[in-house]
């Protein structure tokens, strides 16, 4: 995957409230994926050359799936930060900084490109 | 062995043999009774000679109590022999410590050794050469098996010879307070193998005058070969025994607590003693008393505390509130010195790297005013003569402009007692004639070297005492602790063993090595 091309996505936001557990701030998803991880290893990938941060679980009830996550979602931002090239580590402190009580996702599947193409009107703006 | 703690050089099982003491003793009987002659009633003076001044003590005070100074025999008895004061002996072994230049005592027990080692070399010689001296007619002929024993008993003589020479001929290192205990071991073994030897060649040779000379030479070669044995024996007990290492000796000097863990076999107390101060010398830095204690500016300020005037005529009730009042200052004062102990030790942190730096650059400098003149260079322009300097005189051209700078840093860092003018301009000339760099000259007065550094006379030995709660020829065990004590600062030895290592064993085949991609790794928010 060359760095340089853009990416065009169909995404849906999603904003998470964690929620608090002891000392902790969880939101209840956990991720995979990075530029310095295996991307063939992926299952939820379309390419296997996609080093994107992916939702692998997501918690029964938990604050994530309350929001509208969904296992094999690719998280595009996270709070305005992107996470198309960052780290494992990058994206995991990303979402879970102790100051921020919210946080706003971009994240896109699959299914919305289907739904989009489904209805005809016009690609839903950001 | 008698645990007595005075000075056991005389009692009867020590190292040293009668017959030799006996000598001593008579010369001292003589020399006794010629100063009998010259004082006549009054209070003799006595000079105290080096090397041999308890039993100059002893005679002299037999000679005070004695009345009747005509009285020509002095009689040397068992007790006088033995006992000595403790004053006494503080006061010869200060005596000592200041006066002699060499202790003839060093050398006592090696001597005795030698005697008996040549005494030893040189029965089997006399085994064979008496019969053929006395009685050479009677002997039966011995022809070849003879001369082959001839030729072996030869051989191991020398072998024995050089193995002695090799093992044993070296001066010794220390003089040790009690006894060696293997040492006098194998000098009573070979004395009495020697003995025993003698005595039946005495009784079954000499007296009947054995014919059978083929047996005369094959007992002679029967005690070349034990003698071998015995040498094989000191050398595993001396040598050998005591290099496997099964004990960890951590030793702290007392005064700065600099520390050091040595690994030692298995060794007395007095010999693991010796082993540490031969470490001792070239391990540890030098003592150096100026560093000790805290600066003075930081401990007086502890003093002075709050001074509380009273204003009227005070009753006791005054005073003690006065004394509260101070002891509370001096409390609350307390909180502050460590701060001040912080900001001292900064300030002359920075003031010593301001002169260090100063020096380095000084040195370089000077450095940089002379170069070495080769062979080939002799022809100079007749324009500019240059001056040929040696060594010495090179110094002396280069030390003005760093001596300052040199002078100030050793002050800063009170070095200044360890290196004289002299010592800094003969290391100098040193580097000079060596080609070394301004760094390789500075080294020894940046860092304070070891202690061995520093020794100019060699000749008269440090006087160091033992102190122990067990007698020190006891072996070293765990928890052991003795302290070796100098004038002005000791060393505390603390003994640990070595731990028992259980050692395991793990195959790794080389083809078992392989790598992939790390998996996807899933972390939960």
């Amino acid at each position: 995957m060359s760095a340089g091309q853009a990416v065009t996505a169909i995404v849906q936001r999603i904003e998470i409230h964690k929620l608090r557990h002891g000392d902790n701030l969880i939101l209840g998803f956990s991720i995979g994926g990075g530029i310095d991880q295996d991307p063939g290893q992926n299952p939820f990938s379309g390419d296997k050359t996609d080093k994107g941060i992916y939702v692998t679980r997501i918690s029964q009830r938990g604050p994530a799936e309350e929001a509208g996550l969904r296992m094999g979602d690719k998280i595009m931002q996270v709070n305005g930060w992107d996470m198309t090239m960052v780290t494992h580590d990058q994206a995991r402190k990303r979402l879970t900084k102790k100051n921020e009580d919210v946080v706003r996702l971009l994240v896109t599947r699959k299914s919305l490109e289907e739904a989009v193409k489904h209805s005809k009107g016009s690609y839903p703006r950001q | 062995m008698d645990n007595e703690s005075q000075y056991s050089g005389y009692s009867y099982k020590s190292s040293h043999s009668r017959s030799s003491r006996k000598h001593r003793d008579r010369r001292d009987r003589h020399r006794s009774k010629s100063r009998d002659s010259s004082s006549r009633g009054d209070k003799s003076v006595t000079i105290q000679t080096p090397g041999e001044p308890l039993l100059d003590a002893e005679s002299t005070r037999g000679e005070e109590r004695d009345d009747n100074w005509g009285e020509t025999t002095t009689v040397v008895t068992g007790t006088s022999e033995h006992s000595i004061s403790n004053e006494d002996l503080t006061r010869i072994t200060k005596d000592l410590e200041e006066s002699t230049p060499l202790e003839c005592k060093r050398f006592v027990g090696p001597a005795l050794g030698g005697c008996l080692s040549f005494f030893a070399l040189v029965t089997p010689l006399a085994f064979l050469i008496l019969p053929q001296v006395l009685w050479r007619d009677a002997l039966e002929p011995c022809g070849t098996p003879c001369e082959g024993l001839y030729v072996s008993l030869a051989f191991k003589l020398l072998v024995l010879l050089i193995s002695s020479w090799a093992l044993f001929l070296r001066p010794p290192r220390a003089t040790l307070p009690r006894f060696f205990v293997f040492r006098c071991l194998l000098m009573v073994l070979v004395f009495l193998f020697i003995a025993s030897y003698w005595l039946f060649y005495g009784v079954r040779v000499l007296e009947p005058r054995e014919r059978d000379y083929r047996g005369i030479v094959e007992y002679a070669a029967s005690l070349v070969d034990a003698l071998l044995f015995i040498q094989y024996l000191a050398l595993v007990l001396l040598e050998v025994r005591h290099l496997q290492p099964a004990f960890c000796l951590k030793v702290v000097r007392s005064t700065d607590g600099a520390s050091k863990f040595y690994n030692v076999g298995h060794l007395s107390i007095q010999r693991a003693a010796v082993w540490v101060l031969d470490r001792y010398y070239s391990d540890f830095s030098i003592f150096n008393p100026a560093l000790l204690n805290l600066p003075k500016s930081i401990l007086s300020k502890k003093m002075t505390g709050f001074k509380v005037y009273s204003l009227d005529e005070s009753t006791t009730n005054n005073s003690s509130g006065q004394s509260r009042a101070m002891i509370a200052a001096a409390a609350r004062r307390r909180d502050n010195s460590h701060n001040e102990f912080y900001y001292e030790e900064a300030e002359m942190d920075r003031r010593l790297r301001k002169r260090k730096a100063r020096l380095v650059v000084a040195v370089e400098e000077a450095f940089t005013h002379i170069k070495r003149l080769h062979e080939d260079e002799v022809a100079s322009s007749p324009k500019h003569p240059r001056e040929v300097m040696d060594p010495r005189e090179a110094a002396q051209a280069i030390f003005a402009p760093m001596a300052r700078a040199m002078q100030k840093y050793l002050r800063t860092t009170r070095q200044q007692a360890f290196h004289s003018m002299e010592s800094i301009l003969t290391h100098l000339q040193f580097c000079i004639t060596h080609n070394m760099t301004p760094k390789a000259f500075l080294e020894r007065y940046l860092s304070p070297g070891p202690t061995i550094q520093y020794q100019q006379q060699a000749g008269r030995g440090r006087q160091w005492t033992l102190v122990s709660e067990e007698p020190v020829t006891s072996a070293l065990r765990q928890g052991l602790v003795f302290s070796l004590r100098r004038l002005d600062f000791s060393l505390v030895v603390t003994v640990t063993p070595l731990p028992f290592l259980r050692l395991g064993e793990e195959f790794i085949d080389p083809k078992s090595h392989k790598f992939v991609m790390r998996l996807q790794s899933e972390t939960s928010v």
